[in-house]
């Protein structure tokens, strides 16, 4: 009796095993914010595996710089399949490494740009943005910011995506001009912070009038906490983009699953997750449109924003000057 | 017989020789002025310093070569003789097993040293709960355990009023007598009260024995110069 | 007394094999970096020569102003009793042990611009302080660091034999001068020194307190080099550079140290060393108060922004805390057995290999064994081990500075009866060794425990997201606008690490006999 029981047993376990080897895995390096049980990856995967007949396993790997360090540290022989959350400013990097391939034919996009770029495809975007309270007073613009006795906070471009964002932004709305325009901003900064959370934190805290974020940080406040104090600076020149990207690794084992992944990231599976978990915009707006609360955001005049590979040549330079003018 | 042969100890400008030895089963007291090298000669002798040439022989086998655990030598210091954190008992039982995991014999066997010394009953308690006098019992106990022929005393109880010492000594000469006892003290009237021989250390020189009688009616010009004698 | 013969020949030889594996260790992630980079490093920038004063700069200062400081602190500590004294001590190590951006809020809850300090300033008609610059990053290095120094310069006026001050008040001499100040002299060198090369290779503190590019460490040049330029060959000089620092500045301070010579006592109790006197026990109590003012007001901050985050605790909140006590458990077990090798070794061997880790960028290990495992294992199915094993790298500097002048002691007061009783190996261990070490070696353990629970760098190069611990979790949700949720772990956090830590420290003095 027991001998059949343990050959049955045998059998399901060979059966069983061979049906899991057959359920490809596909893994997509990302951010850990966007893999966390609050972020878009949850509704993601789940949407995702419905129709792939796949397993979606992400991985983390801190902020955006630190997936892409991640990704150049492992090379070629890395297990990703594709890499999501890099943003246009480490993008240049990425394809230098040759490491990625380039995509097909993309769904119609919902950027203020047109979006040429071969190999990535963008997933959600954003505008930098001052963002404050209310009830101070808003400068119009960079120079009436540094004109004003208003305080910022804001981070270091050499350590934090958004804080080379920010510096990207005051170099293409200024040209030439962008080392006054640091020099004069010099008396507002309060305190410069290595990422983006240690900059929030310390203007949730009080510690000084606005900081650099997104235009839709006030959509948190006033989605997921209902708190309608918070709003952004719109500034006259215009503001920077942020177009966070997805793209596939040229060695990957599972390329028509890659394919897949990358198109269905522009459908509404995907898309819809974005505005409240990620609070950035979609790449393609959802069915349902914009939650609620998002039609109250600032919209920019003009939206600036560097190829791939003006990013990359510029960066040094910027990054450079904003360090002289600070450091005086 | 231990012998000490053409011994030579080197301590940067220090230099200490002897070349003598003294019967088995006697007392030698070893006197000399401070900083002379009595406690360094001990020292060579337990193994816990290195001589820079010479032997030391027991019985006619060198044992210069072996460490301080492994000699026929107990040593009983000026201080730290006992460890604070282990009880008397504890500290005792380390002469028969160094990882104190003692049989119920051994065991019986402690408590008999304490009993020989006058501490029956004080196994449980701490050093530090013992008088200066006590605690140096229970190290005697311990040496007495550890049966090794040669005995090394560099001013054990020296912290000890004279009454005590006294009696101390008188222990010692009780239950080491048959052993070969070198002891270092400052005071020449201990030397008198039991030891057979005296070394004086001098000079950088550890000069030979010398019966205890002849040395205290004929000093040397040194010992006389020590003892204060005209 | 000169050193005859050697005893503890496999003992010591053990320690050297340590301090070899140690430096190798380093010196092979170093090394893995720099052999993944393309091409050779350039010369030093201007950037980075003025980044490199800096970090020197601020280094000193707030070595000197934490050692500084914990002196009398320490000897207040030392020298009075009063009810709650033991849960006060093991509380002011508490901003030590945090995550350094949730020692750096609660700061900031204090002394920024809108902090108690200025609120206060305000009422009175004061003007406000901005500390942001060269001042905050001194004073968040004071913040972090002084409770090490406590704690350091505590264990050394403990450790004097109580026979030694009945003796030193029976000669009415002076017990500054006869126990006091030679006692300093043998710990300050290494207070010194473990401050200085933390504050080195300092990244959050400087940059967030710093106030701008003025501001920058070699560190941060390190993580730039790494993480924004991938220039690979660049951050292994950067590193190599700050291990070389490192290790100058622990030659130093070897060379000025001293022994302790106080001798051993019978563990009596006895005298204090306080005088009696109305004015010492006045500015002991000043000392203290100021103590606990400043290093516990900004937790009570950390404590108060956290109680409001509670509510909102994700539900991964349980096994985070079992992980991060997994790894903590795990972490000081490791650190303390390669302290005790280095430990019972001695000398500058030792010293030198215990110094090292502290002078190491973080980044650029956590790195180097990335790439070193990347070929072998995943190294996200290896986060946790990996994560405690460095991080016991990590904690070491500090588990063997809490035991080495310890094992020295016992060495020089007891080593020559041990080896009169043949008492050597495992025995030895555990019957004279472990027994008189246990008072530092609870605290060194609650620290190494504790600094593992509060450990950010590591676990965010390995982890990949599935193997999440407390600090991983308030880093993602700080990441995700949750401040409020981040505070509430960042509450957990605070008070796994101390219970962590008390356990430790207090399993340590209960019944010990040193």
């Amino acid at each position: 009796m027991r001998k059949t029981h343990l050959s049955h047993v045998a059998g399901l376990c060979l059966i069983a095993s061979g049906a899991m080897a057959e359920t490809p895995v596909l893994t997509v390096y990302t951010y850990d914010s966007f893999t966390s049980e609050w972020g878009p990856g949850p509704a993601v995967e789940a949407s995702f595996e419905e129709t792939c007949g796949c397993d979606l396993k992400f991985v983390a790997a801190g902020d955006g710089a630190a997936l892409l360090s991640r990704v150049l540290l492992e090379g070629a022989s890395t297990e990703a399949d594709i890499v999501l959350g890099l943003d246009t400013t480490l993008t240049e990097k990425a394809l230098g490494s040759g490491l990625l391939a380039p995509h097909g034919d993309l769904a119609e996009l919902d950027l203020p740009v047109e979006w040429t770029d071969p190999t990535f495809v963008p997933f959600d975007w954003g505008w930098f943005a001052f963002v404050a309270n209310a009830d101070t007073p808003a400068p119009a613009d960079f120079e009436a910011l540094a004109a004003s006795d208003l305080k910022i906070v804001i981070q270091d471009p050499r350590s934090s995506t958004p804080g080379l964002g920010l510096v990207m932004w005051v170099k293409a709305a200024y040209g030439d001009r962008a080392g006054g325009i640091w020099s004069a901003l010099a008396d507002n900064i309060v305190t410069v912070t290595p990422g983006w959370s240690e900059a929030y934190g310390l203007f949730l805290e009080g510690e000084a009038d606005a900081v650099l974020s997104y235009t839709t940080s006030p959509a948190y406040h006033l989605i997921a906490e209902g708190d309608a104090s918070k709003v952004a600076w719109l500034f006259k020149e215009g503001h920077y983009m942020q177009v966070e990207v997805a793209g596939k690794i040229a060695g990957t084992d599972q390329p028509a699953l890659a394919d897949a992944f990358l198109n269905f990231m522009l459908t509404s599976g995907f898309q819809s997750a974005i505005p409240t978990t990620n609070w950035m915009y979609p790449a393609v707006t959802p069915e349902d449109g914009l939650p609620e609360g998002y039609e109250q955001m600032i919209t920019p005049v003009q939206s600036l924003l560097y190829s791939s590979a003006e990013a990359q040549t510029q960066r040094d330079a910027a990054v450079e000057e904003w360090r002289a003018a600070l450091s005086r | 017989m231990l012998t000490l042969e053409k011994l030579r100890i080197e301590q940067g400008d220090f230099c200490l020789t002897a070349d003598w030895s003294v019967p088995e089963g006697s007392i030698t007291a070893i006197v000399g002025p401070s900083g002379g090298g009595k406690s360094t000669l001990l020292s060579v002798i337990g193994g816990y310093f290195s001589s820079t040439s010479g032997r030391i022989l027991w019985k006619a086998t060198e044992i210069g070569a072996l460490p301080p655990g492994k000699r026929p030598v107990s040593t009983l210091f000026q201080d730290n003789n006992l460890f604070p954190h282990l009880t008397v008992a504890q500290n005792v039982g380390l002469a028969l097993r160094p990882d104190l995991r003692l049989t119920g014999a051994e065991k019986v066997q402690v408590e008999a040293a304490l009993a020989e010394v006058g501490l029956a009953g004080y196994g449980a308690r701490k050093p530090g709960t013992l008088s200066g006098g006590q605690a140096s019992r229970a190290a005697l106990a311990r040496v007495l355990l550890q049966s090794r022929p040669i005995i090394l005393l560099d001013e054990p109880f020296s912290a000890l009023g004279p009454a005590l010492r006294r009696e101390m000594l008188g222990l010692v000469a009780e239950k080491l007598g048959e052993r070969t006892v070198l002891i270092v003290t400052h005071d020449p009237s201990d030397a008198r009260e039991i030891a057979q021989r005296l070394v004086m250390v001098d000079a950088g020189v550890a000069s030979a024995p010398v019966p205890i009688t002849e040395a205290f009616e004929r000093p040397s010009p040194a010992l006389a110069g020590y003892l204060g004698q005209k | 007394m000169a050193r005859g013969a050697q005893p503890l020949g496999r003992i010591r030889a053990l320690g050297v094999g340590v301090a070899l594996a140690i430096a190798g260790f380093l010196g092979a992630s170093v090394w893995a970096v720099a052999a993944k980079a393309a091409g050779r490093p350039g010369y030093l920038s201007a950037a980075d020569w003025s980044a490199l004063r800096f970090t020197i700069l601020q280094a000193a200062l707030s070595a000197a102003l934490s050692v500084g400081l914990a002196i009398p602190v320490a000897r207040a500590l030392a020298r009075r009793r009063f009810a709650g004294r033991s849960a006060l001590i093991t509380l002011l190590g508490a901003p030590f042990i945090l995550p350094v951006i949730v020692a750096v809020l609660g700061l900031i809850a204090v002394f920024g611009r809108s902090g108690l300090l200025n609120e206060f300033l305000a009422i009175a008609h004061l003007p406000q302080v901005s500390i942001y610059g060269l001042t905050g990053v001194v004073l968040g290095h004071v913040f972090l660091n002084l409770p090490l120094g406590i704690r350091l310069f505590l264990q050394g006026w403990q450790a004097i034999p109580s026979e030694r001050v009945r003796l030193a008040v029976e000669l009415e001499g002076s017990r500054w001068w006869l126990l006091e100040w030679p006692m300093l002299r043998s710990v300050l060198p290494g207070a010194l020194l473990a401050v200085f090369l933390i504050c080195l290779t300092s990244f959050t503190v400087a940059l967030t307190l710093g106030g701008g590019p003025k501001a920058t460490t070699l560190e941060l040049a390190i993580y730039q080099a790494v993480r924004f330029d991938f220039d690979l060959a660049k951050a292994a000089q950067l590193a190599l550079l700050q291990l070389a620092l490192g290790a100058a500045f622990a030659v130093i301070a070897y060379r000025g140290g001293a022994a302790l010579g106080m001798g051993a006592g019978l563990d009596r109790q006895g005298i204090s060393l306080a005088p009696t006197g109305h004015l010492s026990a006045l500015t002991d109590s000043l000392w203290i108060m100021f103590a606990a003012a400043f290093l516990l007001v900004p937790l009570a901050m950390v404590v108060a922004s956290g109680l409001g985050g509670l509510a909102d605790l994700p539900a991964g909140i349980g096994m985070a805390v079992l992980r991060s006590v997994a790894v903590a458990l795990a972490a000081a077990a490791l650190s303390v057995a390669l302290a005790l090798a280095l430990a019972l070794r001695g000398g500058a061997v030792a010293m030198l290999a215990g110094s090292l880790p502290l002078a190491t960028s973080a980044l650029v290990v956590g790195t180097g064994v990335f790439l070193m495992l990347h070929g072998l294992i995943n190294p996200t199915r290896a986060a946790l081990p990996v994560t405690a094993a460095l991080n016991a790298l990590m904690g070491l500097p500090f588990v063997f500075r809490g035991i080495s002048s310890s094992v020295e002691e016992i060495e020089a007061n007891y080593g020559r009866l041990a080896a009169s009783l043949g008492l050597f190996g495992r025995a030895r261990l555990r019957l004279l060794i472990l027994p008189r070490l246990r008072r530092p070696l609870g605290f060194a353990a609650g620290l190494a425990a504790a600094m593992s629970v509060g450990d950010l760098g590591v676990i965010l190069l390995f982890s990949g997201g599935a193997q999440e611990t407390l600090p991983l979790m308030m880093y993602r949700l700080m990441g995700a606008y949750r401040m409020d949720a981040a505070a509430g772990v960042a509450l957990v956090l605070v008070m796994v690490s101390l219970s962590l830590f008390w356990l430790f420290d207090r399993g340590g003095r209960t019944n010990a006999d040193a």
